[in-house]
């Protein structure tokens, strides 16, 4: 990694550049006297994210936005979760559907688990139409199943493509022990990680070079749990895969079980990417940006080189 | 200074987002109305369907499930009374005028009654039903196996489809039929069904007989079916897309 690593000057208005050198004997009097050391907030570039690693979070970008509205589309056509193999309507975990009160208005309601909640304007019943999921929420916005389900296919394949591909470099790479697995030292931390985050306190220096526990852990379920549950509840919806392999409708327990954990896997996603993107925001977003469209990412040393004062 | 810069910082960006939220939604709506891009989106049915077939035996069966999985209420979807004169006609007569031709590319075109597709023997299966729309129920169903009739027609080495016809017509006078492919004809749990748990198959369900094809979702399985054709292509049947639902943009292949 070392050659990986190189030092950039420190540029900004009021600080010193690293450029110009400095008679010894300067030094040597300026430790001498009070003044203080010339500030050195270094700032080293790593190389943080390989080219195939790069291409494939982007592509997974669209992929993922566009299979969550054209399932969205796709759950509209049925606006109803069960258990099991079947779906029995009087069964259901939940259900967004459009109502008529008695003063003959509409109203969106969502059923979950008996109780409901009136989510008029967002699900159930939106601008002046009886649908699940509003349109701005679905691809494509209208109701259109057949077209919902082109997209979806398409773009689940590209999604499955570029997940195999990247798992295969990911392994190969060592990018999974190396990066994303959390060694010990991680989970013992875990406590004083959890009270930095709550503070948003981001780790700077060497610490900033590498993912610390919430990240592995976050991106280690998404990777090895939650996207290969997406993928095999999606198959075990498919009459054909059923018919080859049938244990998958026995570990996921039935069609509507594995639909419903399908949907629970895509709300995961959601909230995933939510706060992917509001900590790539909060923790310097062009730094982050860069990092995974070029590579290399700015860490910042704030405090090393300057002379502690005894 | 700093607080204000940041502040214009957030905006700028909310906005981005906004915008771009917006302009790939609209995108995906522009797309979606152009015919380059969904004849993109198309090719993975292909893909799916070679994948499929390829890890699929040809005569793995779907799963069968017991009397006490059997649905309580199953869902009669579509066209649930085809409305035609002459199908009330067959109504009234109890199907008893009623034959179901097998035509085409076949040695030896035939014509079953009622009567004596009920002869021929049945094969009786409890299995899921899984509509496009998502929802599913479990049936028990009990009818000729499709593999049977098409021993007795010998098809052509060129026919490549079998089109089921049907009764039904839509509010705008379009016929509903449907097609697979021949080599799925011969799967053991494809059948023609003239019973849906131990009874006569009611007029919703698809009387006399509805194809069951148990590998693919719900709109192949054809209701009310006239008359089977063998044929090469799809083209110039209907939309000549292969079925009513496919004419609309649902795929051929619903193995998915």
């Amino acid at each position: 990694m070392a050659s990986l690593i190189e030092l950039e000057e420190a540029i900004g208005p009021g600080e010193q550049s690293l450029s110009i050198p400095e008679p010894p004997v300067l030094v040597a009097q300026s430790n001498l006297t009070d003044q203080p050391a010339p500030s050195f907030p270094a700032r080293e570039r790593v190389y943080r994210h390989r080219l195939p690693l790069r291409i494939s979070h982007w592509l997974n970008v669209p992929c993922l936005c566009i299979l969550i509205m054209s399932g969205l589309q796709i759950f509209n056509a049925h606006p109803a979760l069960y258990w099991g193999e079947r779906s029995d309507r009087d069964q259901a975990l939940l259900s967004i559907r459009p109502m008529q009160t008695e003063s003959g208005e509409m109203k969106g309601v969502t059923t979950i688990l008996g109780r409901r909640f009136d989510t008029t304007g967002a699900l159930g019943y939106s601008n002046g139409s009886g649908r699940a999921f509003p349109a701005w929420a679905t691809v494509p916005s209208a109701r259109w199943l057949a077209m919902g389900r082109q997209w979806h296919l398409f773009f689940a394949w590209v999604f499955v493509i570029n997940g195999l591909l990247f798992m295969t470099y990911a392994v190969i790479s060592r990018h999974v022990t190396r990066d994303l697995a959390p060694t010990g030292k991680d989970l013992r931390g875990i406590g004083k990680a959890v009270k930095d985050h709550l503070l948003f306190r981001h780790p700077v220096g060497e610490e900033a070079k590498r993912y610390n526990v919430f990240q592995k852990l976050a991106y280690a379920s998404i990777l090895f749990v939650v996207a290969p549950l997406i993928v095999l509840t999606g198959l075990t919806m498919s009459p054909t895969i059923d018919t080859a392999f049938p244990w998958l409708l026995t570990i996921f327990g039935g069609r509507q079980a594995a639909r419903t954990i399908h949907f629970l896997a895509c709300f995961s996603f959601v909230g995933f990417i939510v706060i992917h993107v509001l900590q790539v925001i909060l923790t310097g977003f062009l730094n982050n940006i860069r990092s995974m469209v070029t590579g290399w990412f700015v860490v910042k040393h704030e405090h090393e080189g300057v002379s502690h004062e005894v | 200074m700093k607080y204000e810069r940041a502040m214009e910082r957030r905006q700028f960006l909310k906005g981005t987002m906004g915008a771009a939220t917006i302009m790939a939604l609209s995108g995906c709506d522009n797309l979606t109305q152009s015919t380059w891009f969904p004849s993109i989106l198309n090719k993975a049915e292909k893909l799916t369907e070679r994948v499929q077939r390829a890890v699929t035996p040809a005569n793995a069966l779907a799963k069968e499930y017991g009397e006490a999985d059997i649905s309580k209420v199953f869902p009669a979807n579509g066209n649930t009374d085809p409305g035609t004169g002459q199908y009330a006609e067959h109504v009234v007569q109890n199907f008893s005028e009623w034959t179901l031709e097998v035509v085409g590319l076949v040695q030896t075109p035939t014509s079953w009654s009622l009567a004596a597709l009920k002869e021929l023997p049945s094969r009786t299966q409890i299995t899921r039903h899984d509509c496009v729309e998502g929802w599913s129920a479990i049936g028990k169903w009990t009818g000729v196996p499709l593999g049977d009739l098409m021993r007795h027609v010998q098809p052509m080495p060129n026919a490549r489809y079998a089109v089921f016809h049907c009764a039904d017509v839509d509010d705008e006078g379009i016929s509903y039929y449907e097609s697979m492919a021949v080599v799925d004809c011969y799967h053991p749990q494809t059948i023609l069904a003239y019973e849906l748990n131990g009874a006569p198959l009611d007029v919703p369900h698809g009387a006399p007989i509805r194809l069951r094809f148990e590998r693919q979702l719900g709109y192949k399985h054809a209701k009310y079916i006239m008359r089977i054709e063998l044929v090469e292509s799809l083209a110039g049947i209907g939309g000549g897309k292969g079925g009513y639902w496919e004419d609309q943009g649902y795929e051929w292949y619903a193995g998915i």
